[in-house]
């Protein structure tokens, strides 16, 4: 297929209707809401759904009720959002529906504002919501990756019977960059009459089905919390996405970056390798499940003196990076967190003193 | 001989957990009844509130989500518009429909989303041990109002399925009294036909009042 131009916030929502999603549900908020200004117009000519609900509230448990019902699913916000659908994000993972929700992250905290950031770091990976679960985070670092992740993550989240949330941010919802939707990300919905409250006639079965997240016994939520722990385990094993940049080299410095952020250090890169000074990257491309070997072993090599997380925030992916470096190099942090975009210039000079 | 009184189909053999008295189980059987009469249990999704129905699921036989705490609104229009199939029907408390969750009923109806709400009342939260409510009554004691209810504005229980019905075309359902035979035998036929209504029409909401619970009760 040709590549077309398209804004990273539209692209996402074609992406979802490429991958077989025809339900949709959101509340605007910059700068995302081209997501639902496509899809309102794009959904109904694909016989989907698309509801603006009252609130991110509301529309975290849309996104429940027709998850739980067996239908592809998925919502699109940012950072404020994002913070009123944790709660729903909670009870979906509690009781194991398959779900996507997109953050094209701005700045916090509070209202913040509305430039890109990396603020959600936290909130993503490590919970938001309340109790012991975990998200399957991918952060795409412009919009054709975002459009293969958005593809991806309906299989993931059948997969794993999980929410999945796709962290952008405010420049991949906003620049145009040539797209294409490849067609072998789209897969089948997986059979869900096992456990959704599909109606009992449309599964043909006796056996009603529940979906909840309370278990009064503690006996059974421990079971439950040890059902999703070894999901989690799965996910640490089979999930795990990340690039390696100039990493052949004898580089002296590792950076850790992801997403716009990324972009920025790969230029750095390529700029120091014509000074003559090697740099690597290590980019994630999955937060949860962080790739936590690659981090070790790339910290590791010999020439490496130091490792850099580099982010749009104000430290929050480098206790990640820290845990995984196990103390064998020092481990340093770079990050602005207003909207503006460090420069690559800045990441020279930022990279230099550390030599 | 003919059979002039069984359990219904939709609901289930486990026994209740609510207190001794408590007209829950004659309001599960009056929404068994309706989805009996109707043959549609094998097409009908539930949802349970946060409060003491919060395990209602155990006592029907269909499908069933659980909301969190007054977000059933929400999520039934979530499968309702996903699968406009299904019959969905939610079943809340009034701390759940009634405060936490008002903005959810309110703007579910004001959608005229298609499902149908029960409501039940007992002017109290009963399953966190009689806090009071935005229905409680003046006068009435609640363990946050020792005293008895004592806020100015003269808490109206009746007032909530009439204001709702304002914000939306949809005709509410008078009250009904679950605790009087007679009160029963006049919620069954309504039920039904506003399940089917409801099925395929518009939203509405079905409330029925409790007496409130003895303050010293759950
Ligand atoms: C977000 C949240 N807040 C508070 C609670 C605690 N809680 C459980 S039930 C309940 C009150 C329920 O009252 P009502 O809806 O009137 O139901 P009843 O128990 O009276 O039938 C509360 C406050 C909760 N589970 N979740
Ligand atoms: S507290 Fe009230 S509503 Fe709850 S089970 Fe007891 S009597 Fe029924
Ligand atoms: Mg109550």
């Amino acid at each position: 297929m040709a590549k077309v131009l398209m804004k990273g916030n539209e692209a996402i929502g074609e992406a979802a209707i490429r991958a077989g999603c025809k339900n949709y549900f959101a509340y605007p908020i910059t700068p995302q809401s081209e997501v639902a200004e496509y899809l309102s117009k794009r959904l109904p000519e694909e016989g989907g759904v698309f509801l603006q609900g009252e609130s991110e509230v509301a529309v975290g448990y849309m996104i429940f009720g027709a998850a739980g019902a067996g239908e592809r699913v998925m919502t699109t916000s940012s950072s404020p959002g994002i913070s009123l659908m944790s709660e729903a994000l909670s009870y979906i993972a509690a009781a194991q529906c398959p779900a996507v929700f997109v953050n094209i992250m701005r700045g916090g905290p509070g209202l913040g504002g509305i430039l890109p950031s990396q603020g959600d770091y936290f909130q993503a990976t490590k919970g938001g919501g309340h109790g012991d679960y975990h998200l399957l985070v991918l952060a795409p670092d412009g919009v054709q990756e975002a459009v293969e992740m958005t593809m991806q993550a309906f299989t993931l989240a059948e997969k794993y019977r999980n929410p999945v949330m796709i962290m952008g941010d405010g420049l991949i919802g906003q620049m145009m960059e040539p797209v294409e939707f490849p067609d072998g990300l789209k897969t089948e919905p997986t059979n869900k009459d096992d456990w959704a409250t599909n109606g009992m006639a449309h599964r043909n079965s006796k056996k009603r089905n529940l979906v909840k997240s309370l278990f009064l016994d503690p006996t059974a939520l421990n079971d439950n919390n040890l059902a999703l722990k070894a999901k989690y385990a799965q996910m640490k094993k089979e999930e795990v996405q990340y690039e390696l940049v100039n990493a052949d080299t004898d580089y002296q410095v590792l950076i850790t970056s992801y997403g716009t952020m990324s972009r920025v250090c790969r230029t750095a890169i390529d700029m120091l390798k014509e000074e003559g000074i090697e740099v690597a990257m290590l980019r994630p491309k999955t937060l949860f499940p962080f790739p936590e070997k690659a981090v070790f072993d790339a910290s590791g090599k010999e020439s490496c003196q130091a490792v850099i997380s580099i982010e749009m925030s104000m430290g929050q992916m480098v206790e990640d990076v820290e845990r995984c470096v196990k103390g064998r190099r020092p481990v340093e942090f770079y990050g602005e967190c207003g909207g503006d975009i460090p420069s690559p210039e800045k990441i020279i000079e930022i990279i230099k003193a550390l030599l | 001989m003919a059979k002039a009184f069984s359990r219904p189909k939709a609901l289930s053999t486990t026994h209740t957990h609510y207190c001794p008295g408590c007209t829950h189980g004659i309001v599960h059987r009056l929404v068994a009844e309706a989805i009996d009469d109707l043959g549609i249990q094998e097409k009908t999704v539930g949802i349970a509130p946060v409060g003491c129905a919060v395990l209602a699921y155990n006592y029907f036989d269909c499908d069933f989500q659980e909301a969190a705490h007054g977000r059933a609104p929400a999520m039934a229009t979530g499968i309702k518009r996903v699968r406009p199939d299904l019959m969905v029907f939610t079943y809340q408390g009034d701390g759940d429909l009634a405060s936490i969750g008002m903005g959810e009923i309110i703007h579910a109806a004001n959608r005229g989303e298609k499902f149908t709400t029960i409501f039940i009342n007992n002017a109290i939260y009963g399953m966190t041990g009689g806090q009071m409510a935005p229905t409680t009554m003046p006068g009435q004691r609640a363990t946050t109002a020792p005293l008895g209810g004592t806020r100015p504005r003269p808490a109206c229980p009746s007032a909530w399925p009439t204001c709702w019905a304002n914000w939306s075309p949809r005709i509410c359902h008078p009250p009904g009294r679950a605790q009087t035979p007679a009160g029963q035998q006049g919620q069954k036929k309504p039920l039904s036909r506003r399940f089917n209504i409801k099925w395929k029409t518009g939203a509405s909401v079905l409330w029925k009042w409790f007496p409130p619970v003895p303050p010293t009760g759950a």
